[in-house]
């Protein structure tokens, strides 16, 4: 996982709410066993247009401006993320090259699947959002300056919010850790909880065959 | 004494393994169901790293997601490839780290969220976890059970734990009796256009209440599923003894002696000569009776009398009409009596903008009346919705009619159990003589990874639990009902209220 600092990057605004994971990355991508490759098919269904004998990139859709090309900062609506738990959409927002998301609120599973995939998820007030949702629509190569550091959101016209994250979110986002290896520091309290946990067979799956 | 404890509390606390400062609980996870499509880049990690599975035994797999429903040749030689590889790709790391898998044409097989129940390998105190949002399915048990992503999934793998940070609890009482024509997913649609799509997020959610205690399993199963929808991480119900009747005897639940007077029952817990011992050639030793132990466990859960929630909603189920979903998100949900409501109904900017976008998505004019929006297909099935009863249900109001020519329509079982019981019941025929497709287990089109989808356009009444747009196919129109409501959607081609269903030609509440 790539550490996460400081970014000013280009921002696009995705002004909707609700959008869920099957938006983010339809089901027919799903088939793939790597966790690369699915950029090109990030908001399919939006992003391109689908005449009966070729698929098109849709002029339409905010992404394909030329404008916001090469943007690392999404500013959305809230729930972002809602609906199935599939990892492909953090894939997907990361391998077209998405680092941060700017919005109100995010469901629970994409919120985590974002953090394990180096995606920095930053909460603000409906009004702040709506004022870089505006920015970023009215002002040409809008960029914003997130820091992870300083729990902050900056422009270059003044804006400045703070948002909060979870210390312990924040630290390994910022030095890129994974989680096993996190959670092996505690192997010792596993085995002996798990020595104790073992003996209650109603817990074990197989019940049936716990104990003969 | 010590205080009063909710349901979900004894289970958290009964799970932690660490709680180190400043950082996520570190939660023990008793059963980790696997399917095919959210596994083989967790699996792949476990490779690189040089890694196994902790404890093999409590990881159950299943195919499910992208296996075709049309016939068991197409699910042998499953013709597309990429499909294929990644069911093949199931199969070799099943093999690789020990793992169960019930295979496409095992007799266990079917929607993951439907065979943990049915193997009894879903019980009540356990953690479950699966990578799929609707694992909340098994907390109709009185289990903590929730979606996780891949990493999670291969954390799981690794470690037999999760780091958790812990949900607040909110518990939603439903009361009163449930009118005729009303069902356990017409309970839950109605709770998630009452709170909203977000309205859970970060809560761990318990149902409860006098509704809730008279629904069956399969019907508090249909509740919790849906918990997702409304951003719940978890939904729950206390077990009792509608939950232990299903558990007992399963393939997976503890072997003993049902009780038919569990509580006053003041028998010693050891028995002679049972069938078990004969099997094993062991001679007339004590044998433990672990089903009784089971129980006298499953009995300590439920929330303790004066437990604190952080959040309590109270809805009686007596004012419940059947449900119809008008728009592309759960909460956009009105009664089949009601009308389309417009975007100046919204409350906010925001709801008007998601209103519009999502009638014009819908193709609905705001007041039309539910009952005139007609339909292209009606698929019954999902995890939400196609367990034996749903099928029964759905059964009774299909029989003596046949689908609207307009329509076509397909029943999908969620499991082989499912479909075995349905066709020795003649369910199969009572389908097939209407008009309906009777197909093979799998998630089919509730998502459309298989080649069960909708064409641009299609309006589709659903037994599934999303409609979001282009979940069942790019373009298609999903409105979400219970299985009586899709079954007489079929029959009449438009949305039709069951209260007031001719059975059969009979008088309706017959």
């Amino acid at each position: 996982m790539k550490p996460i600092r400081t970014l000013t990057a280009l921002a696009v605004p995705l002004d909707r709410a609700n959008v869920d994971t099957d938006q983010i990355i339809p089901k027919q991508f799903l088939k793939r066993i790597e966790r690369t490759g699915y950029g090109e098919f990030l908001f399919y269904d939006w992003r391109y247009t689908f005449a009966p004998d070729a698929v098109e990139p849709n002029p339409e859709f905010v992404l394909n401006a030329p404008r916001y090309k090469g943007a690392e900062i999404l500013i959305v609506g809230k729930n972002f993320g809602c609906g199935s738990s599939r990892e492909h959409a953090a894939w997907a927002l990361n391998d077209y090259g998405f680092r941060c998301v700017v919005g109100t609120t995010f469901a629970d599973i994409f919120y985590s699947n974002a953090g394990k995939n180096g995606i920095l998820l930053c909460r603000l007030t409906e009004d702040e959002v709506n004022t870089l949702m505006a920015r970023a629509a009215n002002t040409p190569q809008y960029k914003l300056t997130v820091s992870l550091e300083d729990q902050t959101v900056k422009d270059a016209q003044g804006f400045s919010a703070h948002f909060d994250i979870d210390p312990f979110r924040k630290f390994c986002l910022l030095e890129g850790l994974d989680d096993i290896g996190l959670t092996l520091r505690h192997e010792a309290e596993l085995d002996k909880f798990e020595a104790a946990h073992d003996k209650e067979f109603w817990l074990k799956p197989k019940a049936a065959n716990a104990i003969t | 004494m010590s205080a009063p404890q909710t349901l979900f509390e004894k289970l958290w606390q009964q799970h932690l393994v660490a709680e180190p400062a400043g950082e996520p609980a570190l939660l023990y996870i008793d059963l980790h169901l696997v399917h095919e499509v959210t596994s083989p880049q967790a699996f792949e990690g476990l490779r690189l790293a040089g890694r196994k599975l902790r404890c093999p035994d409590r990881h159950i797999a299943t195919v499910d997601h992208n296996v075709p429903t049309t016939s068991v040749h197409d699910r042998l030689v499953i013709a597309d490839q990429i499909a294929d590889k990644q069911i093949n790709a199931l199969r070799k790391n099943c093999a690789d780290f020990g793992v169960e898998l019930f295979d496409v044409q095992a007799a266990e097989q079917g929607i993951v969220h439907m065979i943990g129940p049915e193997l009894g390998a879903t019980k009540p105190g356990m953690t479950i976890v699966c990578g799929d949002s609707h694992t909340s399915t098994h907390g109709a048990f009185g289990a903590l059970a929730f979606g996780i992503g891949t990493s999670e999934v291969e954390h799981v793998m690794a470690t037999q734990t999760l780091p958790q940070s812990k949900p607040k609890t909110f518990r939603i009482n439903v009361e009163g009796e449930l009118p005729y024509g009303v069902t356990a997913k017409d309970i839950i649609l109605d709770i998630i256009g009452r709170i909203g799509t977000d309205g859970a997020t970060g809560y761990a959610i318990e149902y409860a209440g006098s509704t809730i205690r008279a629904l069956s399993m399969e019907g508090r199963m249909t509740i919790c599923n849906m918990s997702i929808e409304a951003g719940a991480r978890a939904g729950m119900i206390a077990p009792d003894e509608t939950t232990f009747k299903y558990l007992y005897g399963r393939r997976f639940s503890p072997p003993g002696f049902m009780h038919t007077t569990p509580q006053t029952d003041a028998r010693p817990v050891e028995h002679r000569s049972t069938i078990r011992s004969f099997a094993v050639g062991q001679t007339a030793e004590p044998v433990r009776d672990l089903w009784r132990e089971a129980v006298a466990h499953w009995r300590t859960l439920p929330t303790d009398p004066g437990a604190v929630f952080d959040r309590e909603l109270t809805i009686d189920a007596t004012q419940l009409a059947p449900r119809v979903t008008w728009g592309t998100s759960p909460g956009m949900v009105t009664g089949i009596n009601n009308r389309v409501p417009s975007p100046d109904d919204a409350a906010t900017e925001a709801d008007k903008k998601s209103y519009a976008s999502a009638l014009e998505y819908m193709g609905l004019k705001p007041g039309t009346p539910m009952e005139e929006i007609k339909i292209d297909a009606v698929f019954l099935g999902s995890c939400t919705n196609a367990r034996i009863e749903d099928l029964r249900a759905a059964a009774k109001v299909v029989s003596g009619h046949r689908i609207a020519t307009s329509v076509r329509a397909m029943v999908v079982p969620g499991s082989q159990q499912v479909k075995l019981q349905a066709e020795r019941e003649g369910l199969d025929n009572i389908f097939k003589t209407a008009g309906f497709e009777w197909r093979e287990p799998g998630c089919s089109m509730c998502l459309g990874m298989n080649p069960d989808i909708l064409s641009p356009g299609e309006r589709c009444a659903s037994t599934s639990n999303r409609n979001f747009e282009g979940r069942q196919g790019r373009g298609g129109r999903t409105h979400l009902v219970s299985p009586q409501m899709a079954a007489a959607a079929a029959i009449t081609g438009h949305f039709t209220d069951i209260r007031n269903w001719n059975f059969n030609g009979k008088e309706a509440k017959q």
